[in-house]
């Protein structure tokens, strides 16, 4: 362990890169804290009796990636990890029982941490399975060595990419159902607009197996909207977090899709124009939120207060307690999410700087233990320091980890640009230009 | 004044007054002329619609109606939803009143029965203008009763029949019905049977979230009924873009609506003394306990029982009537116009086509029908509203779109208000400033789309809509406002919006 005049309480007075580190750090500790090490599943979040979230494991997965080039695990024990993890999925039970993992190669969103089947009566779900798919390419890309270990987890990546079955998940219809349940079959909402699926999309099509056709990424994005919004162009979807996801693993610099293309604009710079209108609207702060401002900002899916109305200032209030929250259509309660300033990093250091620093000086505590809180609303003052979330949430947490990584050396961006898949199914989905056009 | 004093101040005569207007009670229909130039089949707003114009071209024409003058639209539909609608806000408005530091002592709350003495006196008040007296004072010979075609150019009404040179057929629609179990034995209410009561259902389940079904329970929850509301589907109002179905999903929930999306009733059943509505989502099985069910799922055409087939006249029982681009149906004697035959089921577009069937079953050259460019709007709190082309729509058609939106907290108007939740979304093809649609949320969308309206019928465009000035401070400011986020995108460097007429006319008044 550093000493202690290395590891003072307040981050914010070291300079930037050691306050990047420590947070980076910070979040990293999550997944050593919250797995499984018999099975390599990561829990959903720091409560008791968190269920695994494979979406986590996806995050998981990479962020191991992340602590062997940073020192914080040695490349045999990272490579155990995840050796684990894909072991454990490939031999799950993959069937249409209630009480399987997975079906057709997709798996279900929460599982049991120790037995790893399905808990909840939740849904097979497609996004999650792509944030773990992701994650399981990304380890392949990364553990490249002749090593057993190392050839053993490419190999079960592989066949549990060739394994899921995309063209079953689009239902007979054009874009892919949303989820899959054995009590009543496909989930179907919709696809309206933009969102965070983007990597669902590209890595359905990139299967060597049962590869999405051009036109199911085409019948989602035909209900896109190019928007002029807060005074910037922008595709709009309003949780800074789908701004985010795909954008973990995918280096969207240069590379276009056919509506990117017509708006003369990418999803990088799309990112960028999100969190410009999060810090204008912070800073206009329509609802008189406590706390907004252009350098502390944030509104995003995740936990908060509610749903009772809770008093805040004199005011009554409606909170929504866990939900997708957005911004500027709303839904808005007060309630921000202390890591997602960071998780901005590689798209606008600047202000992703200024608004953890200034975040953390006035309202410290949503930092335990070097991890940030999942919901922080500091409007509520029925306790002094604001609702706080309880615990961390591993999604937040390996974002934060990958974003603050691709900020400090395109370590992901640049495993996943060399993914033959990710390759592929970009291609397959109309993006060209940039480093995708160069010879793999 | 004391809700007492408002019941029993009420004009008793406010329904006898209604009840003569729209169908007086022992009417005796006029001896029929030898013919008529044109008999309407139908009083409701495409057949009021079709008598004025026929009216004004000097026709003879008889005007038959099975119950009351006014349609759907006056006695069962948008006048007293809306009614009821502005009670529902008013009383929101009052519960909200400490915010904008006015204070009432006492607790607001809603009295159905007074709500609905308002109800009749304004159906009452509305009604005059097209009661039964000015129609005949019109030279309009006005039937009561059913009517049934007995041949190519002749109607059966009752004991009478009317022969006419043309026929229009304006029948309306009616409240779809469900093949849903349990509906039929054990009875619901709809558009044409919730205005019956004077007492507010406790527990109020509504099936289908279309505008009928988000409009009335947002209403009555707020007029205090527990309201639960079942949608089939990811969103309501399922015409309207994503943010704005999502705005009003919070809203009803605001106003402790219980939603219900994409969850689908199976059945119904009577246990236990309970109406239960069994649901099923995701797989889900879910029942819903309910005093009163309210089924809202659409609108079918009324085309059974009219004979029809008599006078060759093609339809479908879910289209409705068949007409052509004339709004000519099979028989070319006889036309259609309105819910009876139009996909677009609303009052403006049941006029505007009424007044186009008359103009074409009697003038020289027939006009096409356009592609109407509908302004609509859902009186939910914020309204929705909406014109023109979808982005959706659009870009199925390969049209580049680039949206500008005003967010209603960013306009002062509203802001004063303390109206500023929705915001204005103006559709312009990408490359010029063209304008092809239109989405408003705000609470009076219900005006502003009109200002949408006249903008694109007057085919003004961004460029120029930028230099046009709105009062200030106002709501409607927001168009202007997209359209001068629109010029501060395009640049400084556009070129001078062209002298407009109206502009000439008043330099020429001045000197």
């Amino acid at each position: 362990m550093p000493d202690a005049a290395a590891m003072p309480d307040d981050v914010t007075i070291l300079d930037d890169a050691a306050m990047i580190e420590r947070l980076q750090r910070g979040a990293f500790a999550y997944f050593t804290s919250y797995a499984n090490p018999e099975n390599g599943l990561i829990a959903d979040t720091s409560r008791v009796d968190s269920p695994c979230s494979i979406a986590v494991v996806g995050f998981a997965l990479s962020c191991y990636v992340v602590a062997v080039r940073r020192g914080w695990l040695s490349r045999e024990d990272a490579a155990l990890r995840t050796l684990k993890a894909v072991d454990f999925f490939w031999r799950s039970a993959n069937s249409d029982r209630a009480d399987a993992t997975g079906y057709k190669g997709f798996y279900y969103h929460f599982l049991d941490m120790h037995s790893g089947r399905r808990v909840w009566q939740c849904e097979l779900s497609l996004i999650d399975t792509a944030l773990l798919l992701a994650g399981m390419l990304c380890a392949a890309c990364f553990f490249d060595a002749d090593s057993e270990p190392e050839a053993q987890i490419r190999r079960l990546v592989h066949d549990l990419y060739r394994r899921a079955d995309w063209r079953w998940a689009q239902n007979d219809s054009g874009t892919l159902a949303q989820g899959w349940k054995p009590e009543g079959g496909f989930l179907h909402y919709g696809w309206e607009g933009y969102n965070e699926a983007t990597i669902l999309y590209v890595l359905g099509g990139g299967s060597p197996t049962h590869a999405l056709p051009p036109s199911s990424f085409a019948a989602w994005t035909i209900t896109y909207q190019w928007e002029n919004l807060l005074g910037r162009n922008i595709l709009y979807s309003g949780p800074l977090f789908t701004h985010l996801f795909s954008h973990a693993w995918l280096d969207f610099r240069g590379i276009r899709d056919e509506f990117m293309r017509e708006a003369a604009s990418d999803y990088f710079e799309n990112t960028r124009s999100a969190i410009a209108i999060q810090r204008e609207y912070a800073a206009r702060n329509p609802r008189g939120f406590a706390g907004y401002g252009a350098d502390l900002w944030g509104v995003t899916a995740g936990d908060g207060p509610g749903p009772d109305e809770m008093q805040s200032s004199g005011r009554d209030r409606r909170c929504f307690g866990y939900m997708s929250r957005g911004v500027p259509y709303g839904p808005d309660d007060g309630t921000i999410a202390p890591w997602v300033m960071a998780a901005t990093l590689p798209f606008d250091a600047d202000s992703a700087l200024r608004g953890t620093r200034s975040l953390l000086a006035r309202y410290p505590q949503v930092l335990r233990d070097d991890q940030f809180t999942s919901g922080f609303n500091p409007s509520l003052t029925e306790q002094a320091t604001g609702w706080l979330s309880e615990g961390c949430y591993g999604l937040d947490q390996g974002l934060l980890v990958m974003m603050i990584e691709n900020q400090r050396t395109g370590l992901i961006w640049q495993l996943m640009r060399g993914c033959a898949p990710i390759r592929r199914g970009l291609r397959r989905s109309g993006f060209a230009g940039g480093w995708l056009d160069d010879v793999a | 004044m004391s809700l007492e004093r408002v019941k029993t101040g009420a004009a008793a005569g406010d329904q006898d007054n209604y009840l003569r207007r729209v169908h007086p009670a022992g009417w005796h229909n006029p001896t029929p002329r030898a013919q008529y130039d044109l008999v309407i089949v139908g009083a409701g707003p495409a057949g009021l619609a079709a008598a004025e114009a026929a009216v004004r071209l000097g026709l003879s024409i008889a005007l038959v109606e099975r119950a009351c003058i006014g349609g759907n639209s006056l006695n069962l539909g948008s006048v007293p939803l809306k009614v009821l609608v502005r009670s529902g806000n008013l009383l929101a408005g009052m519960r909200d009143a400490v915010r904008y530091g006015v204070a009432h002592t006492g607790t607001a709350q809603a009295d159905l029965g007074a709500v609905m003495l308002r109800m009749r006196r304004i159906r009452s008040r509305i009604a005059e203008v097209q009661s039964v007296e000015r129609l005949r004072a019109c030279g309009i010979d006005v039937f009561f009763g059913e009517a049934r075609f007995a041949g190519k150019n002749r109607l059966q009404c009752g004991t009478q029949q009317l022969k006419f040179r043309k026929a229009l057929v304006a029948t309306g629609a009616r409240p779809k019905a469900t093949t849903i179990p349990g509906f039929e034995r054990i009875g619901y209410l709809t558009s044409a049977t919730i205005f019956d009561g004077d007492a507010l259902p406790g527990r109020l389940a509504i099936v289908g979230g279309g505008p009928l079904g988000c409009e009335l329970a947002q209403t009555l929850a707020r007029l205090g009924s527990q309201v639960t509301i079942v949608q089939n589907e990811p969103k309501f109002l399922p015409l309207e873009e994503r943010d704005a179905a999502e705005i009003l999903s919070r809203s009803l929930a605001r106003d402790g609506v219980v939603t219900r999306l994409n969850t689908t009733v199976v059945g119904v059943r009577e246990c236990g003394g309970r109406r239960w509505l069994d649901t099923v989502s995701n797989g889900a099985k879910n029942s819903i306990a309910a005093d009163a069910i309210f089924l809202g799922i659409g609108r079918t055409p009324n085309v059974e029982e009219l004979g029809l087939e008599a006078a060759l006249v093609d339809y479908a029982a879910h289209e409705g009537i068949k007409v052509d681009e004339h709004l000519r149906t099979t028989n070319p004697h006889i036309y259609a116009a309105g819910d009876v035959c139009l996909r677009h089921k609303f009052t403006n577009v049941a006029q505007a086509s009424a007044r186009l069937a008359v103009a074409n079953a009697f003038a020289a050259k027939r006009r096409r029908q356009p592609h109407w460019l509908i302004p609509r709007c859902t009186h939910c709190d914020p309204q929705i509203a909406h014109i023109g082309m979808h982005v959706r729509q659009a870009r199925q058609r390969a049209i580049a779109v680039h949206s500008f939106t005003i967010m209603m907290q960013d306009v002062d108007g509203a802001i004063i208000d303390g109206t500023d939740v929705g915001f204005v979304k103006i559709h312009v093809r990408a490359g010029s400033d063209e304008i092809l649609g239109a989405t408003v949320v705000a609470t009076r969308a219900s005006d502003m789309i009109n200002e949408l309206s006249v903008i694109m019928h007057g085919n003004i465009g961004m460029r120029r809509l930028a230099d046009i000035l709105h009062s200030y401070p106002a709501q409607s400011d927001a168009i202007r406002l997209a359209a001068v986020a629109w010029r501060a995108l395009h640049g400084s460097a556009v070129p001078p919006a062209p002298v407009r007429r109206a502009a000439k006319a008043a330099a020429a008044a001045r000197t």
